[in-house]
C-alpha cells in the first residue's frame, strides 16, 4: 500500500462526494444547501488540483483538466452566491439558488471523470 | 506544456497544499465562532467577510477587525491564523527561491533559453563542438568573416569564455555533451540556415559520433573533425566527413616542412594567413643534427616527419618509457644545460622545444641558446594566454598547434581549393616553391595576400556561364585585367585549375576556360574583388573580351553617340 497513492485518492474521492453532498436537494430551496458544504468542495478540490500538479503523463494532464474545470465551477457557484447575498440588495433567492446548485453539478461531473479517471488509473496498473 | 512549468509546479507542490490548508481553517474558524455586531446581539461571520479578513491579514496584518469589532474568541483565533499565515506565507516563498536557485533548474533556463535563440537564428551559422584554443579559434576568425557560431562545450568555464569574449557578432553557448544528438539538436544541428559541423572535442569518441549523426541527417551538410588516431580518421572518412584533422600529425608536417622546406613552408605560410611573415624571414636551411625535446604523441608524429637521410634526430623525454629502444636519446626536460650537453647542443643545427609546458619551453631554447647562439630554434606554444612572452622570445620559429589547426579549418570553409593546392604543394620540390614565392612577391610585395576560389557555374559566375554557352571562349587572361582598363593587369594570378577532376597547377594565362571549372586566385584583396566583376556582369566581360563598351543603359548610350 502506497500512503500517496491513499492522500491522493481520498482528497479525489472527497471532493466528489463533498461535492454530491452539497448539490442533492431541491434545487431551489437555500435551506437544503449548506454554504459551508461548498466551501469544503472548493478547498478540497483546489487541494485536489495541486496534488495533480507535476504529471506529465497523458492521463495525469486529463486528470489536471477535470480539476481545473471543477475548480472554476465551485468558484462561479461561490460568486454568484456572494454576489446575491452581499452586492444586490435582493438577498439569496430561488432563482440564485438554482444558478449556485447548477454551477455545482457541473463540477460534481467534473470530479466524477476524475474519479473515473483514477479507477481507469488503478485498473491499467494492477493489470 | 513546457518542463520548466511542470517542474516549477511539482517542486512546489508542498507549499501550495500547506497555503491552501492555512487559509481553508482561518477562513472556517472564522465562520464558526460567533461573535457580536455593534449592539451586543450574536453575529456570525459569513464566508465572504471572512475570506476577506483572512486575505489581508495573511498578506499584511492591516485594516483592523471588520465589519464590527472582534470578541475576545475571535481575537484568540486571528492570533492562531497570524502567525499560521506568516509560517504558510514564508515557506512558500523560500521553496520558490530555492527553486529559482537551484543549479539543474538555471541549467534548465538556459537550455530553454539557447534552444529558443538558436531556433531564432536567421543568419547562417557553424555548429562548433569543443570551445579549447582550436575552436576559440575558429569562432574568432569565423566572425571576423561575419559568420556567426554556436558553440557547445562540456565545460561552463569555457562556455563563460565565450560570453566574456566580446565577440560583434555574439555567440551561442550551451554547456553539455555533444555527444548526445540531443543537445546538437538543441544546438541547430536540423537547423536549415547550418552551414556546418566542426567537431573539434579533444576526445576521438565523442567526435566520430558528432560526425556520424551529422552525416546521417544532412548527408550533404559540411563536417569538419578533429581525430587523434588513424582508426578514428579511417572510420570518419568511411562516411565522407569532409576534412578530418589530426592535430599531432597537422601540426608535425607544419613543422617539418618549416625545418626541411623552408620556401615552401613560406608559400604555405602565406597562402593560410592574411598577414603573412616578410621574405628575410626565410632562413637557410642547414642540413646536420636536430634536438626534439619531448616525446610524446607530438614528438612522435614530427619525428616521423624530420628524420630522413639529411636529418638526424636527438630526443630529450623525462619519461623513461618514452625512449625505450631509442638509440640517440637522452633522459631529462631539457631545460637544464647539463641534459642539452649531453645531447650535444653545441654541434646541433637546430632545436625543437615541443613539451606540453609553455614554461619549459622557453627555458629550453633559452639555454639552448646560450650554449649555442647559432641554434634555429623552433618553440612550441600551447596556451594562447602566452602570447605576450612568446612574441619575445626570440625564437625562429613560434608554433601554437591549436591555432594552426583552426588557419586550415578557416582556410577550408573560406577556399576549399586552396586546401588542395596546399596538398599538391608538398609533392613539389623546393626550387618551385621558391619560384612561386618569388612570383608572390612580385604581385603583393608585402601587402597581405589573399585567396579566392570560383566555379564557373550559373550562380557563381553568370557572365561568363552566358559566354562560354553562347559557343565563345575566354582566357584566364580576362579575369586578370583591371575592369576599369583592360590594359592593365591586376596583381593576382591563378594558383590551381581543377577540371573534371583534374589538377592544372599554375594554368598559364592563355588557358581556356570550360563550364563547371574551379579556379583558385590569389593576389591582393582588392583585386580579387573586382574579379566579381567580370564573373557576373555580362557588359564588364564584353569590354575585357572584345574592349567594346556596350553600356545597355539607353541614355547613356545616347550620350555617348552624340559626344563619344
Amino acid at each position: 500500500m502506497n500512503r500517496e497513492k491513499v492522500i491522493f485518492a481520498f482528497f479525489i474521492v472527497l471532493a466528489l462526494t463533498l461535492n454530491v453532498g452539497f448539490v442533492v436537494g431541491n434545487v431551489d430551496d437555500p435551506a437544503h444547501h449548506d454554504v459551508i458544504e461548498l466551501f469544503l468542495a472548493i478547498v478540497v478540490s483546489l487541494i485536489c488540483t495541486v496534488l495533480k500538479f507535476g504529471d506529465r503523463s497523458h492521463l495525469g494532464a486529463l486528470m489536471l483538466a477535470t480539476s481545473l474545470v471543477a475548480d472554476l465551477q465551485l468558484f462561479a457557484g461561490a460568486f454568484v452566491w456572494g454576489y446575491v447575498q452581499y452586492i444586490s440588495e435582493v438577498g439569496m433567492t430561488s432563482g440564485a439558488m438554482v444558478s449556485v446548485v447548477s454551477f455545482s453539478v457541473g463540477a460534481v461531473a467534473a470530479n466524477l471523470i476524475s474519479v473515473v479517471l483514477l479507477v481507469v488509473e488503478t485498473v491499467m496498473i494492477r493489470r | 506544456m513546457n518542463t520548466l512549468l511542470y517542474i516549477l509546479l511539482r517542486r512546489l507542490r508542498m507549499p501550495l497544499l500547506v497555503l491552501i490548508g492555512v487559509y481553508a481553517v482561518s477562513t472556517l474558524g472564522l465562520v464558526l465562532i460567533p461573535g457580536q455586531d455593534s449592539e451586543g446581539n450574536l453575529w456570525r461571520m459569513d464566508f465572504f467577510h471572512a475570506f476577506y479578513f483572512v486575505s489581508f491579514m495573511g498578506s499584511t496584518i492591516g485594516f483592523g477587525e471588520v465589519p464590527y469589532e472582534f470578541t475576545d474568541a475571535q481575537r484568540m483565533w486571528t492570533l492562531f491564523c497570524i502567525y499560521s499565515t506568516v509560517l504558510a506565507w514564508l515557506y512558500g516563498i523560500g521553496a520558490t527561491l530555492a527553486i529559482v536557485q537551484d543549479p539543474s533548474f538555471i541549467r534548465l533556463l538556459r537550455t530553454r533559453r539557447f534552444s529558443s535563440q538558436v531556433r531564432g537564428m536567421k543568419d547562417p551559422f557553424y555548429l562548433i563542438c569543443g570551445y579549447g584554443t582550436t575552436g576559440r579559434e575558429v569562432v574568432h576568425g569565423l566572425e571576423h568573416r561575419g559568420i556567426r557560431s554556436v558553440v557547445i562545450d562540456r565545460e561552463q568555464s569555457r562556455i563563460d569564455l565565450l560570453e566574456t569574449d566580446e565577440l560583434v557578432l555574439p555567440g551561442l553557448g550551451l554547456c553539455g555533451d555533444a555527444s548526445v544528438p540531443e543537445i546538437l539538436d538543441l544546438a541547430g544541428l536540423q537547423h536549415k540556415e547550418c552551414l556546418g559541423v566542426l567537431a573539434l572535442t579533444n576526445d576521438d569518441s565523442a567526435n566520430l559520433s558528432i560526425a556520424i549523426a551529422s552525416k546521417l541527417l544532412f548527408p550533404r551538410r559540411l563536417v569538419i573533425s578533429r581525430s587523434e588516431n588513424d582508426i578514428t580518421t579511417a572510420n570518419m572518412a568511411s562516411f565522407g566527413t569532409d576534412l578530418i584533422i589530426n592535430p599531432f600529425r597537422q601540426f608535425a608536417d607544419y613543422l617539418g616542412l618549416a625545418v626541411s622546406s623552408p620556401h615552401r613552408h613560406l608559400v604555405y605560410d602565406w597562402l593560410m594567413h592574411p598577414h603573412h611573415r616578410p621574405l628575410s624571414s626565410v632562413y637557410k636551411h642547414a642540413t646536420g643534427r636536430w634536438i626534439l625535446c619531448g616525446y610524446g604523441r607530438f614528438g612522435r608524429a614530427l619525428s616521423e616527419v624530420l628524420s630522413d637521410d639529411e636529418t638526424h634526430l636527438t630526443l630529450i623525454d623525462i619519461n623513461p618509457d618514452n625512449l625505450t629502444g631509442i638509440e640517440d636519446a637522452v633522459l631529462g626536460v631539457g631545460t637544464e644545460s647539463v641534459t642539452l650537453q649531453e645531447a650535444r647542443v653545441e654541434e646541433a643545427v637546430g632545436i625543437v622545444a615541443g613539451t606540453a609546458n609553455d614554461a619549459d619551453n622557453l627555458s629550453i631554447i633559452m639555454t639552448a641558446r646560450e650554449l649555442n647562439p647559432k641554434l634555429t630554434t623552433v618553440v612550441r606554444q600551447n596556451q594562447s594566454a602566452n602570447d605576450l612572452i612568446f612574441s619575445h622570445s626570440k625564437a625562429d620559429f613560434v608554433m601554437q598547434p591549436g591555432q594552426i589547426i583552426a588557419t586550415r579549418i578557416l582556410a577550408h570553409i573560406r577556399t576549399p581549393l586552396l586546401r588542395e593546392f596546399l596538398d599538391l604543394l608538398y609533392s613539389r620540390d623546393e626550387v618551385w616553391a621558391h619560384t612561386l614565392m618569388n612570383r608572390l612577391v612580385q604581385v603583393v610585395g608585402d601587402d597581405p595576400l589573399d585567396s579566392r576560389n570560383y566555379t564557373l557555374d550559373p550562380q557563381s559566375a553568370p557572365a561568363i556561364v552566358r559566354v562560354l554557352e553562347a559557343g565563345n571562349t575566354v582566357s584566364l587572361r580576362t579575369l586578370m585585367k583591371s575592369p576599369h582598363d583592360r590594359t592593365q593587369v591586376m596583381s593576382c594570378f591563378p594558383l590551381l585549375l581543377k577540371r573534371e577532376g583534374r589538377h592544372i597547377v599554375m594554368p598559364g594565362e592563355l588557358e581556356q576556360l570550360a563550364l563547371g571549372d574551379k579556379i583558385l586566385f590569389c593576389g591582393r584583396a582588392g583585386a580579387l574583388s573586382e574579379q566579381s566583376w567580370a564573373l557576373e556582369n555580362e557588359s564588364t566581360l564584353n569590354y575585357l573580351l572584345t574592349g567594346e563598351d556596350s553600356n545597355p543603359n539607353p541614355i547613356l548610350r545616347l550620350i555617348r553617340k552624340r559626344y563619344g
